[in-house]
């Protein structure tokens, strides 16, 4: 059985309370932190861990806070990114809800690490049941002495607040996460400054995702260095994985960094394979934002060796073969499952999501939904694919966040890998609308010659 | 029928104020309108959606221009601007749900229901809409229901019907 950090302790009965939390070790981290370390050791040990950040960017933790500025007399601030949108992830959600108390206890040492007195906790707003959850857990810590005045008399003060989002998956990136927690619209800002130097309220501040924060705690228990001797090279310790799709048992697993991809698929300790017998044709390995790869290129990489679940393997190959690791939402797709269909749909999301802020996300994620649409019903065009890859083109990189690449990358790399797809949907569009394309060749052995580089 | 005048004048009960109060002291002085999202959350939930009025009132209280609480409210999906159902579903229409049959859940609500998505039954009590990944792609199809949110997983046509059933006879 593979090591778990974060979920060993998830069926006991009661560990949402801070009763049970305790008995199962919770607020040691706490203790070790503020009587023994400072909170510079604290960052050391971080650094040390290699924790990579896990609401998707992978950026090293330790070094995110080693960034702050800490100018004098100006306070600064950590914000829990807990605004989980990005479509197949749902550990953040599953986290909070079962184990509220994992997240608090990581929120104090951290906000202790940098220095912060005030601290939020951003929760998309959907997620109502789980800021009372989170408010429940807050006011039993505080009750017990972690939180407030003084804590544990080493003369820290720390004051946790949730606050809830309205309903835009673009607050997900971290500036516009800090506008929306100001009471603004959730237009991302221009970077720089960074948050580090000028966050919420100007002030230096550092946002890291519900994970990140709750892995700190088994790190300040057992030490950076323990933490990585779990994983594989720059992929240190353990990782939750949101499995979802047409799999035999589709829910949250914590794995161990370096797992194979097809254990983690069709073992019975994981996901025990693709539902009603059916067979794997794609999947989307990393949240709807990164490439979409064909079963082959999921299970092995382009030279033919097992692809790991690492954030150096998923990505080997580039984008050409390879994917992302992203937040770990791993959607598996069945022979049966339409890739023109479900482009159109996350290309819709995207759409929907665009804060309108850069004209070439606002209008070419439009343009996209528009076209994918028309493909999807029977009413495309040979030259519509080319088309798409061209808007693609010009939303990538031409944007202030991220969300435009998120919506170009899904679009180009459906047609870089189901191209044939695409169309088979021109070609046949009255039997597109009847049938499915089927499994066709994504499931077969590639060969290195297939291999292409373009778009 | 729903009916809901534009015109009347919005009051805030003093627990709602209280409630305010609360949340403003969560921030830094001067920097209250941090409080705006839960603030218009606590309204939502009170009155069922946000009137101009109701906005105007929520300005007044943060001490900043309407037209600040407006661009806000027409921002973010959750705020309706609109009178909406007693119970509004809310059923997730993005990717990994459609994977398990989303798509077609949606279709059978509409036909339930007898109204379009975002139309309102005649009498009062229902509304549905697609919104987008409300992260439980695991555990899909899903659909939630405002003001508290209660989350239902795992369904079917079957275990939709029980519920607008139950909704019906609350």
């Amino acid at each position: 059985m593979a090591r778990k950090l974060l979920l060993e302790h998830i069926n006991v009965p009661g560990i949402n309370t801070l009763d049970v939390y305790r008995q199962k070790g919770g607020y040691r981290a706490v203790e070790k932190a503020l009587k023994t370390l400072t909170p510079d050791e604290v960052v050391e040990e971080v650094k040390k861990s290699g924790l990579r950040g896990r609401g998707g960017a992978g950026f090293p933790t330790g070094m995110k806070w080693s960034f702050l500025a800490k100018p004098e007399g100006v306070a600064r601030y950590l914000v829990c990114n807990a605004d989980e949108s990005e479509p197949g992830t749902f550990k953040d959600r599953y986290l909070m809800t079962y184990i509220p108390h994992a997240l608090i206890e990581g929120m104090i040492v951290a906000s202790y690490a940098l220095g912060a007195k005030t601290s939020y906790i951003y929760v998309r707003g959907e997620m109502m049941p789980q800021i009372r959850i989170l408010e429940r857990a807050i006011a039993e810590a505080k009750a017990a002495g972690f939180l407030g005045k003084n804590i544990l008399g080493s003369g820290y003060d720390l004051e946790l607040y949730v606050q809830p989002g309205g309903g835009a998956y673009i607050c997900g990136e971290e500036t516009a996460l800090l506008e929306s927690l100001e009471g603004k619209r959730g237009n991302p800002r221009i970077k720089p400054p960074f948050p580090a130097i000028a966050g919420l309220y100007g002030c230096p501040t550092v946002v890291n995702n519900v994970e990140s924060i709750a892995a700190v705690v088994p790190i300040i228990n057992e030490g950076g260095d323990e933490y990585t001797k779990i994983g594989i090279g720059r992929s240190t310790g353990t990782k939750l994985i949101s499995a979802s799709g047409n799999l035999v048992r589709p829910g949250v697993y914590e794995i161990e960094l370096g797992l194979p991809v097809e254990e983690f698929i069709y073992s019975d300790e994981y996901c025990g394979g693709i539902a009603n017998g059916k067979r794997l044709k794609a999947t989307v390995a990393g949240g709807s934002s990164v490439p979409v790869l064909p079963a082959n290129l999921t299970l092995k990489l382009a030279n033919g060796e097992p692809r790991l679940m690492s954030y150096e393997s998923l990505s080997e190959g580039g984008f050409a073969t390879g994917t992302m690791m992203g937040s770990g939402g791993f959607i598996a797709f069945d022979e049966d499952q339409c890739i023109v269909r479900n482009t159109w749909n996350f290309s819709r999301f995207y759409h929907h999501e665009s804060c309108g802020q850069c004209s070439p996300c606002r209008e070419g994620t439009g343009w996209m939904e528009k076209v994918l649409h028309r493909l999807e019903h029977g009413h495309g065009k040979m030259s519509d694919i080319d088309l798409l890859v061209d808007v693609s083109r010009k939303i990538e990189g031409n944007t202030i966040c991220p969300l435009g690449d998120a919506a170009a990358w899904p679009v180009a790399s459906a047609i870089r890998h189901f191209r044939d797809e695409f169309e088979w949907h021109v070609r046949e569009p009255l039997k597109s609308q009847e049938t499915n394309y089927g499994i066709a060749k994504y499931a077969e052995p590639i060969a290195k010659a297939e291999v292409t580089t373009d778009n | 029928m729903l009916k809901v005048e534009e015109q009347q004048p919005v009051e805030f009960s003093p627990a709602l104020i209280t409630k305010f109060d609360e949340i403003s002291n969560r921030y830094p002085e001067g920097k209250q309108k941090s409080a705006l999202l839960p603030v218009l959350h606590e309204v939502q939930a009170e009155l069922g959606w946000l009137s101009a009025r109701a906005m105007d009132k929520v300005a007044e209280y943060l001490k900043i221009e309407p037209i600040e609480v407006y661009e806000v409210a027409s921002f973010y999906s959750m705020y309706f601007l609109k009178p909406q159902g007693k119970y509004m579903l809310e059923v997730c229409r993005t990717g990994p749900c459609c994977l398990v049959g989303a798509e077609k859940l949606m279709d059978h609500i509409e036909e339930t229901l007898g109204v379009k998505e975002g139309e309102v039954t005649a009498d009062g009590l229902f509304s549905w809409r697609g919104v987008e990944c409300l992260a439980a792609c695991g555990f899909g199809p899903v659909l939630q229901i405002g003001p508290e949110y209660t989350f239902y997983e795992n369904l079917d046509e079957q275990k939709v019907d029980t519920l607008i059933a139950d909704l019906r006879n609350k």
